[in-house]
């Protein structure tokens, strides 16, 4: 090779006037020292120091950008800090939960029998042994996860297919009419329910039709039906509306009728996207404690009959253990296994979330050749 | 097999508004007939009137007789669902089903309606509507892969596919070459040729030469403004219309001396 190919690093006419590519770095360090030392003069804390760190990296990097490259630069700059200054404030408290629920959460999940074993038997007695002799905390989730898993599996069974039909009508037999504006109206009223006015909801109606006191796991579920039916409905409904309308008409010019089309064309067309949109909507009532409190009391042992008897659910769970824990005197036991339950709800939240990806991508319609 | 359409002074209205006024029309079976005219003079939508595929948009309706072999479709107590499976329609734009393969895309019409079928006649009926629709040579080796993966000419020629699966005795083309490329157009237009032995084929074109080779008469649709209907100028045969036309209005569109 001949010397003379070796290209110039050295900057051309076009790439004057730009900052060096380590200019963010440098004032960066920069930043990282001074803001250091400013917080010193007040306290070191390290939250403290990132946010002196975030205003000097920001005011460096554009007053210097502003004096190198020009105002429009500078702008590109201050926006680009500001963009991603608020990114970190939103994914900060997010990584900071998942973080506290691990630390927390890890000793009670990895405890032999944690999954596998109800409070059933547990007394303060118990744990108050284990604090003083440093023995495994007994007792698990077993109860909550199976009042969790089988109180929201009965709320879906209720809520897909009103939820779904309810859609199917607004979109495809609605029509503007008074009656579909009426059901979309109170379907948004729904959404905005609280969630403990859905439990008594449920709790009042359930005293009517049962008798008083009447505390089930089916009651909790009719109280998540009613948390989720306004989101099926919802996610259902658009899915359903950006099922382009020649797909319809395809099917209708092959002389396929309606019920039909709506069953084999349009469901199927959008069924990826109510399926992930379901699982959503799991996803957001699985974590409810309220309504379940009041409707399905709170148990220590297994109850597998979501018809009778009151029924345990992690979130309640949670909320019991360190509410009123097991041993008032060493509550230590009830805290690792609340974090524990958090940390499985987590887990199972995520789960379904990935659960939804998978249906969505499994259903949905298929590219390439 | 194939049906006669007579038209007797159709109206189609959407809503409040007179989209299509007083057309007469017969078109005879066995026969190509083109629709043509400028852009929103209802080309469309008298189309549509013809299989009751209007009735499918929001307030738009019909008034008048389209008599199909001289049975009114219109007809109290008609079911426009039979109405459409005599009458087969192919839209502009290709719409295979997504969710289907291109087996199952031919097959849409039977398998939507729960006809029981066997796996021969089903093979049997997959190969004769790709070779009526010049697909089949395309496409043979790949039945069970998704419609949506063809090119836009070879998914619109699966749609003629799949309409003529159903043996309508008619079949509608609205503008079913425009997002073609001119190889793909020719194919079709060889394609309408052949259906012409089996089929009625009504087709609607903005394209002269299009109308000129494959269709035995034309009509020229027309509209004397905005918000006006659009009214049928002139009815007759394909050469007629182009070399010699009756009204004013015929001549200069098709002479590109419009407007
Ligand atoms: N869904 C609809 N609702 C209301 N008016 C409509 C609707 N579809 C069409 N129209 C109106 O009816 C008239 C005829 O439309 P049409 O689509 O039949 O025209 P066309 O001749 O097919 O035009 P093009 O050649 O552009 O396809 C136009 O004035 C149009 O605005
Ligand atoms: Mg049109």
């Amino acid at each position: 090779m001949t010397a003379t190919m070796t290209p110039t690093r050295r900057r051309s006419h076009l790439t004057k006037g730009q900052l060096p590519k380590y200019a963010p770095w440098a004032v960066l360090g920069v930043a990282l020292v001074l803001g250091a030392a400013l917080i010193n003069l007040i306290g070191f804390n390290a939250f403290g120091w990132g946010i002196f760190t975030a205003v000097l990296f920001t005011v460096g990097l554009v007053a210097w950008s502003g004096a190198v490259e020009g105002a429009r630069k500078a702008k590109d700059k201050l926006a680009t800090c500001l963009v991603v200054g608020s990114f970190l404030i939103a994914v900060l408290p997010l990584v900071s939960v998942i973080w506290t629920a691990l630390v927390n959460g890890i000793p009670g999940l990895l405890t032999p029998g944690f999954l596998g074993t109800s409070m059933n038997g547990v007394t303060g007695a118990a744990d108050n042994r284990a604090v003083e002799n440093g023995t495994k905390v007994l007792g698990g989730v077993y109860h909550a996860l199976i009042g969790t898993v089988q109180i929201t599996a009965v709320a879906t069974i209720i809520s897909v297919p009103v939820g779904l039909l309810t859609s199917v009508y607004l979109v495809e037999y609605g029509n503007d009419r008074p009656l579909a504006k009426a059901i979309t109206f109170f379907v948004d009223v729904m959404t905005g329910i609280p969630s403990i006015v859905a439990g008594l909801f449920a709790a009042a109606f359930f005293f009517l039709v049962m008798g008083p006191g009447t505390k089930t796991g089916a009651v909790a579920a009719v109280a998540l039906s009613v948390l989720m039916i306004p989101v099926v409905v919802r996610s259902s409904e658009e899915m359903l509306k950006i099922v382009p309308n020649e797909l319809r008409e395809a099917a209708y010019a092959l002389g396929v009728r309606k019920w039909r089309t709506i069953l084999k064309v349009v469901i199927p067309t959008a069924i990826s996207g109510i399926a992930s949109g379901v699982t959503l909507a799991i996803a957001r009532v699985i974590g409810e404690t309220a309504p379940i409190l009041v409707t399905a009391g709170f148990a220590t042992a297994i109850n597998n009959n979501v018809f009778g008897g009151w029924m345990a659910s992690l979130p309640t769970f949670i909320y019991t253990q360190i509410l009123n824990p097991t041993s008032p005197s060493n509550p230590g036991p009830s805290d690792q296994r609340a974090w524990g339950a958090a940390l499985v709800l987590i887990i199972l939240v995520m789960l379904l979330n990935l659960i939804a990806r998978l249906i969505a991508s499994i259903f949905a319609p298929k590219k390439g050749r | 097999m194939s049906k006669r359409i007579d038209v007797k002074d159709l109206n189609v209205y959407y809503g409040n508004f007179l989209a299509v006024e007083g057309v007469n029309i017969n078109i005879e079976a066995k026969s190509v007939t083109a629709f043509i005219g400028p852009s929103g003079c209802g080309k469309s939508t008298f189309l549509r009137t013809l299989n009751r595929m209007h009735e499918v948009i929001p307030g738009a309706y019909a008034k008048g007789e389209v008599l199909l072999d001289g049975a009114d479709i219109y007809g109290a107590g008609v079911d426009p669902v039979t109405v459409r499976s005599n009458i087969g329609m192919v839209f502009q734009r290709p719409n295979p089903f997504p969710t289907m393969s291109i087996r199952d895309n031919v097959l849409a019409g039977v398998k939507l309606n729960n006809k029981r079928i066997s796996k021969g006649e089903a093979d049997a009926l997959v190969e004769k509507s790709l070779q009526g629709a010049n697909l089949w040579n395309e496409v043979k080796d790949r039945l069970d892969k998704p419609g949506s993966g063809l090119s836009g000419g070879q998914q619109q020629r699966l749609c003629i596919a799949r309409a003529i699966a159903v043996e309508p005795a008619v079949l509608l083309m609205d503008e079913p070459c425009s997002a073609l490329d001119p190889i793909s157009t020719l194919a079709v237009e060889d394609l309408i040729n052949e259906l012409k032995d089996s089929y009625t084929v009504v087709i609607v074109t903005h394209n002269m030469q299009q109308a000129a080779r494959v269709s035995d008469k034309t009509a020229f649709f027309n509209i004397a403004g905005t918000g006006k209907p659009g009214k049928l100028i002139e009815f007759a045969e394909t050469s007629t219309i182009f070399n010699n036309p009756s009204q004013k209005a015929t001549e200069d569109y098709v002479s590109g001396r419009f407007g």
